[in-house]
């Protein structure tokens, strides 16, 4: 899932003013896993800005509204009457969301609420960790499943780098070395003469940043 | 007592159904007094309280918030003032990052035999919110605006809650 976190509180409420109403949209997919942007932290961040406004002597109302995928216009009837009626928007949605609201809804400011941060998943309750770089050409068939393009600090191919001291990367201790776990996982799969296979440098050109991705079986 | 200027703080007491409830009572049968401005809302466990009430009584009126759960270890749900008071603490960091004063919202562990203590605690921390002063600017109500009721029939129509 795409993974994000409340934008800080002062940046956020700066970017709103005084506006009013405000609506603030939220979205059942990712954001909502991660508690970033979903029905709860729509009210959240709705009686946060309603408390600001308290504080400072200004009106301010809100619509609270969550759609089941902000990624996708399709989803956004429930938005329309608030939106119609809304000064700014504040969406709780990833990167993409925000910009799906916004090309929706050009006449109207849409201020993101969330700092979208990466592709990951819930390593424990309340913990999201990066898993994936979106770098459009998967090898983590050959790597026992473990990604070293997002985990080994360096994105070596072809690792270890030598530097991990007991297991642990050198470059921040906190991680283990990604390297190791690899080596680790194909040497209890039998598999550890696959390591020898050299892998030439990727072509990036085919993750973030490549074009639109077209099923010609799916379009009307 | 109140405020020179005669000024009290409107403050919202999530208390727990099985001790601080409790206390409260005791409190009222034991004739001590606290003030008037506490409002009690009972709740079957704090730990049904989430930021979300905390935030939402601070943005429509209150000026201190009291979260009161069951002394630790006592929960009648095993957990609910564990996470209450963790939820409290959420509450409280989004307050000071937003530039409000922390001290407005407080947890407080409590038996439903300790009605002194209940009534004690509210008026010690009605004090320090008093001292705290107003949470709106205009000291009477901000908030919500005259459009409310427009843009809760459009949040309505639209299947939306506000």
């Amino acid at each position: 899932m795409i993974v994000a976190r409340l934008k800080p509180l002062p940046a956020l409420l700066a970017a709103v003013g005084d506006s009013s109403p405000v609506l603030v949209a939220g979205c059942q997919g990712c954001v909502a896993v991660c508690a970033a942007g979903g029905d709860k932290e729509v009210n959240v961040v709705a009686d946060l800005l309603e408390l600001d406004a308290r504080r400072r002597g200004v009106e301010r109302s809100t619509f609270r509204i969550t759609v089941p995928r902000q990624c996708d216009c399709r989803f956004f009837d429930p938005l329309a009457a608030a939106m119609a009626a809304a000064r700014v928007c504040v969406s709780l949605g990833c990167g993409v969301g925000v910009q799906y609201i916004a090309d929706c809804y050009p006449d109207k400011p849409v201020i993101p609420g969330v700092d979208t941060l990466f592709a990951g998943g819930s390593q424990a309750a309340g913990v999201w960790e990066e898993r994936c770089r979106l770098c459009g050409d998967c090898l983590l068939g050959e790597t026992g499943g473990i990604c070293p393009v997002t985990r080994c600090a360096k994105g070596l191919l072809n690792g270890p780098c030598g530097g991990a001291v007991n297991g642990r990367c050198e470059v921040d201790a906190a991680k283990p070395c990604a390297w190791q776990l690899i080596y680790e996982r194909l040497k209890a799969q039998g598999r550890l003469a696959e390591l020898e296979i050299i892998r030439p440098p990727k072509d990036w050109s085919a993750g973030a940043g490549a074009g639109p991705v077209v099923r010609e079986d799916l379009v009307p | 007592m109140p405020g020179k200027s005669g000024w009290e703080p409107r403050i919202i007491a999530f208390c727990c159904h099985y001790c601080a409830y409790g206390a409260a009572d005791l409190a009222g049968s034991l004739r001590y007094r606290y003030p008037a401005g506490v409002h009690i809302i009972r709740v079957p466990c704090s730990g049904r309280v989430d930021e979300r009430f905390i935030l939402r009584a601070l943005a429509r009126g209150a000026d201190g918030v009291l979260v009161a759960g069951c002394l630790e270890g006592t929960c009648h749900y095993v957990a609910g003032n564990v996470r209450a008071a963790r939820r409290v603490q959420r509450a409280r960091a989004l307050l000071a990052e937003m530039g409000l004063e922390a001290e407005r919202v407080e947890m407080f562990r409590v038996s439903a035999s300790m009605g002194a203590a209940f009534a004690a605690f509210v008026r010690d921390f009605a004090r320090r919110v008093r001292n705290l002063g107003p949470l709106a600017a205009d000291t009477g109500e901000g908030g919500a605006g005259d459009d409310r009721g427009a843009v809760e029939t459009a949040s309505r129509a639209a299947g939306g809650r506000w």
